[in-house]
């Protein structure tokens, strides 16, 4: 093939010239679907993600799940139950209407009168707030019951509604008066719809078909960093195998989640590339240390020994956690030896390591009288966390080996949750992903207490005085120094008692065509806005 | 006819009634759906409201009958996990497993049927093992497998049509369709095509047998030395008479296809009605698997109903229950 001189870079300049525009557009397959568009309507990660897309909360979390400014520019505490935000000015909701405090209150009313959600904790966290007024259009005061230390973290998790998607008066935080709104609060099949899914975020709704796509434009009146995508579409695709296919064969520009025996293959593709982010969802097992006997042990004697704490400490010291990581999740994880990565707020900055060491648990063993071993069942998921039912086999040859008969029991996730909430289970897998300290500790480990929600997993029936005195403390600390402080002897106690075997943090995957570069999130939130042409 | 047809409206609530109680039961028996729905966060409070809303904190029979009571009034319950009306979420996935399903089906026949008629009419020859043997790879290979290679000859390696997914629709009638379209076409072609060859090769084996066997019969015999034409004996005579068997099993597969082609809409990540009624098992939807099977149901007694009013006009023996009293 011969060209005349001159026209090879003039046509490369042409195809340059044209491909921008043509890049514009982004095409993402996601391995699980949001269930609605309504922000509000479920808390779970695809649904989260979405409305990041279309909407801003007061308060952001960044790729590490710092607290960033979004729509609040400032917060404030006095010390007390008393929040003050700087709201952000200037700022346009997709439909052309100015963001005001009256849209905050309204979403916070929006949240406590949702007749259509389910539940989260948000209705718990409105239900809680004595008092929100605007002393003018731009200030926020919110006053909590109790003190409420992770309010501005909390309000990160609840998307701003625009007001003009219901008809009302003067709106006012009187959940009993429906704070002025006078129309019908708008549903989740609305949000679906696109009518009323009006928010200030960087893309709108174009279009939502369940199954099928998620398609989305750029909000040119966005407040923040212009995105660079102006469509987005998001293509649910399931199955791990067709969404490698469908990136391989150029119709997807980013996936979700490829399988792991997968990456080699992608290593291999020059137009290909993945990241793989550490995320703060930690893998870990739960120990049935209250009851005698638990269902699924059995030493010969009626008696259970993961009531002890050597037994515990022993599991713990078998388990190769480096070689689980290693082999297992192909360097797709981190060893965990604490409830959340180091460096997070409220976490040890140097947790002691739990070193495997099968000699020393096997001496631990006989000190506590069990040189013989004892029976016992592992309970996992098979379809919830990356590869759970090799981790459960290969946990279990661990524990065999130093005479702890161990049995796998793997099930699906539909059977196991139910299961392990009515306590049916002794020795149970779980995963936890969570942006500060305390979330852990109050949810699993403390003493379950109904009125206060404290304790809900706790399916180990772990009671320990000295932990919990800790927890209570550090959940009414203001002072975030102080807090950090009560946070870190809270994990230093739970470890001690070893009622959890923390065994890793999940990394999270995501691979693209070679020539956009993604920064993954610890969140594992899959955002549109975080996939950027790769420079050069 | 008509006391036939009624005769069998009545069986058919039976079994819709049988089935929404099995379902009912079982969905039940697997878990409780608030334990997968409801995170740690939300307090006792949110999680019984939420209960309450979804009827879960009325004992079980209770439940059931007013389950029972709202599908009389036409309404089949409300999603938990998607909070819409279950029939809904249903019925807007009906038209693409729908359009996919006719467009499997016709291949299947249409393919089928003449490959079938050759294979039998010379069951001897090279060109007639070849087909059978053909046949036999053709429904033992896995679902998912085939899907995979597929995607893999076609879309990765020849880039020739799309991975997965649906095409650009067009609408009919109210209906999203994608036969109407070229991307809709190049879209549905895998996945349809998955679906059509174990049915194909299914297709193929009866044809060939039922023709192999009737053209030893008499009447062919009587014909032929009667110098009917070739065409015309393969056409009239011996297609006509072993039609029964594979619009029985056309009957059967259609139904089936509509209602479970799970694996190929997982593999094709079609939005078709399967993939939801998966999804839905594992996070105990109870609203939604009750409503499909319903609907599954629905429509096997419907397809069969037709199969048997086909048998009639088929085969002037055949006496419907009705008409013979």
């Amino acid at each position: 093939m011969t060209f005349p001189g001159r026209a090879l870079p003039l046509a490369a300049a042409l195809m340059a010239a044209a491909l921008p525009a043509a890049a514009q557009n982004l095409r993402i397959a996601l391995s699980s679907e949001p269930t609605a568009v309504d922000p509000h309507y479920h808390v779970l990660a695809p649904n989260n993600a979405l409305a990041a897309h279309l909407f801003d909360a007061l308060v952001d979390t960044d790729d590490a799940q710092r607290l960033v400014p979004a729509l609040a520019t400032a917060w404030k505490n006095d010390g007390a139950n008393k929040w003050t935000f700087t709201l952000r000015k200037g700022v346009k909701f997709s439909n052309g209407k100015p963001f005001s405090a009256e849209d905050a209150i309204f979403t916070f009313c929006r949240v406590a009168k949702n007749e259509t959600n389910i539940a989260s904790g948000n209705k718990d966290l409105i239900r809680s707030m004595k008092s929100v007024e605007a002393p003018d259009p731009f200030t926020l005061v919110v006053t909590t019951a109790e003190p409420e230390p992770l309010l501005p973290r909390l309000l990160a998790g609840i998307p701003v509604l625009s007001s003009s998607i219901a008809a009302h008066g003067k709106v006012t935080f009187n959940l009993d008066a429906n704070c002025g709104v006078t129309g019908p609060w708008p549903s989740v099949s609305q949000f679906n719809e696109g009518a009323v899914a009006i928010g200030t975020g960087p893309y709108k709704l174009k279009s939502y078909v369940r199954g099928s796509a998620i398609d989305l434009v750029r909000h040119d009146g966005y407040w923040g960093e212009k995105p660079h995508w102006e469509t987005v579409k998001m293509v649910p695709v399931t199955n791990a195998g067709p969404r490698l296919a469908g990136l391989i064969a150029g119709d997807f520009d980013l996936i979700e989640n490829p399988a792991a025996r997968d990456l080699q293959r992608i290593r291999e593709d020059k137009r290909l590339a993945f990241v793989s982010t550490p995320s703060s969802r930690v893998i870990f097992f739960q120990l049935d240390v209250a009851r005698n006997p638990s269902p699924f042990v059995n030493d010969g004697k009626g008696v259970n020994p993961l009531q002890d704490v050597r037994v515990r400490k022993a599991m713990a010291m078998a388990i190769d956690r480096e070689a689980i990581v290693k082999r297992l999740m192909d360097g797709g994880a981190a060893v965990a030896n604490q409830f959340l990565p180091a460096g997070m707020y409220g976490t040890l900055p140097n947790p002691p390591a739990i070193r495997f060491d099968p000699a020393a648990a096997k001496k631990l063993l006989a000190e506590a009288g069990y040189a013989g071993g004892f029976d016992l069942t592992l309970t996992a998921t098979n379809d919830r966390y990356i590869n759970d039912g090799q981790i459960a086999q290969a946990v279990a040859g661990y524990l065999s080996q130093v005479g702890i008969r161990t049995k796998v029991d793997a099930m699906t996730r539909a059977i196991y949750f139910p299961r392990r909430a009515k306590k049916e289970f002794s020795f149970s897998m779980g995963g936890w992903g969570s942006a500060e300290g305390s979330s852990f500790l109050r949810y699993w480990a403390t003493a379950p207490d109904e009125k206060k929600t404290r304790g809900t997993s706790n399916y180990g029936g772990l009671a320990d005085p000295q932990l919990d005195d800790l927890v209570s403390k550090a959940l009414v600390t203001m002072d975030d120094e102080k807090r950090a402080e009560l946070l870190r002897q809270s994990i230093a106690r739970l470890l001690d008692l070893h009622a959890f075997i923390p065994l890793h943090f999940e990394n999270t995957i995501w691979a693209h065509k070679a020539d956009i570069a993604y920064a993954g999130r610890a969140d594992q939130y899959t955002l549109a806005t975080n996939a950027k042409p790769a420079k050069k | 006819m008509a006391t036939y047809a009624l005769q069998r409206l009545i069986q058919s609530v039976f079994v819709l009634l049988a089935a929404s109680i099995v379902v009912f039961l079982a969905v039940y028996g697997i878990g409780d759906p608030v334990e997968i729905l409801v995170p740690p966060q939300a307090s006792a409070m949110e999680r019984a409201e939420l209960m309450r809303r979804l009827g879960l904190d009325l004992p079980l029979w209770q439940q059931y009958l007013v389950f029972l009571w709202n599908a009389l009034h036409g309404d089949l319950g409300r999603s938990f996990v998607h909070g819409v009306p279950a029939i809904e979420l249903i019925l807007s996935r009906l038209p693409a497993t729908f359009e996919l399903v006719l467009l499997a089906m016709t291949i299947a026949i249409g393919v089928g049927i003449p490959v079938g008629l050759l294979a039998g009419l010379d069951t001897d020859s090279r060109l007639s093992r070849t087909i059978m043997a053909g046949t036999v790879l053709g429904y033992s290979i896995p679902n998912f497998w085939k899907g995979m290679m597929l995607i893999l000859v076609f879309a990765v390696l020849l880039g020739w049509l799309p991975t997965s997914g649906r095409g650009a629709t067009v609408d009919i009638l109210g209906l999203k369709t994608s036969l109407l379209t070229l991307d809709g076409l190049k879209h549905l072609i895998l996945p349809a095509l998955n679906l059509a060859i174990p049915n194909m090769a299914l297709m193929v084996r009866l044809v060939a047998a039922g023709t192999a066997e009737a053209k030893a019969q008499d009447y062919v015999k009587y014909a032929r030395a009667k110098g009917v034409r070739p065409r015309r004996i393969v056409g009239r005579h011996i297609l006509r008479n072993i039609l029964i068997p594979v619009v029985t099993v056309v009957g059967i597969e259609f139904g089936s296809l509509i209602a479970f082609s799970t694996i190929t809409e997982t593999v094709f990540a079609w939005p078709g009605m399967g993939k939801l009624l998966i999804d839905s098992i594992y996070q105990l939807d109870r609203p939604l698997v009750v409503a499909y099977i319903m609907l599954a149901t629905f429509l096997f007694v419907s397809v069969n109903l037709v199969v048997d009013l086909l048998y009639a006009a088929l085969d002037p023996r055949v006496r419907l229950a009705g008409e013979a009293a």
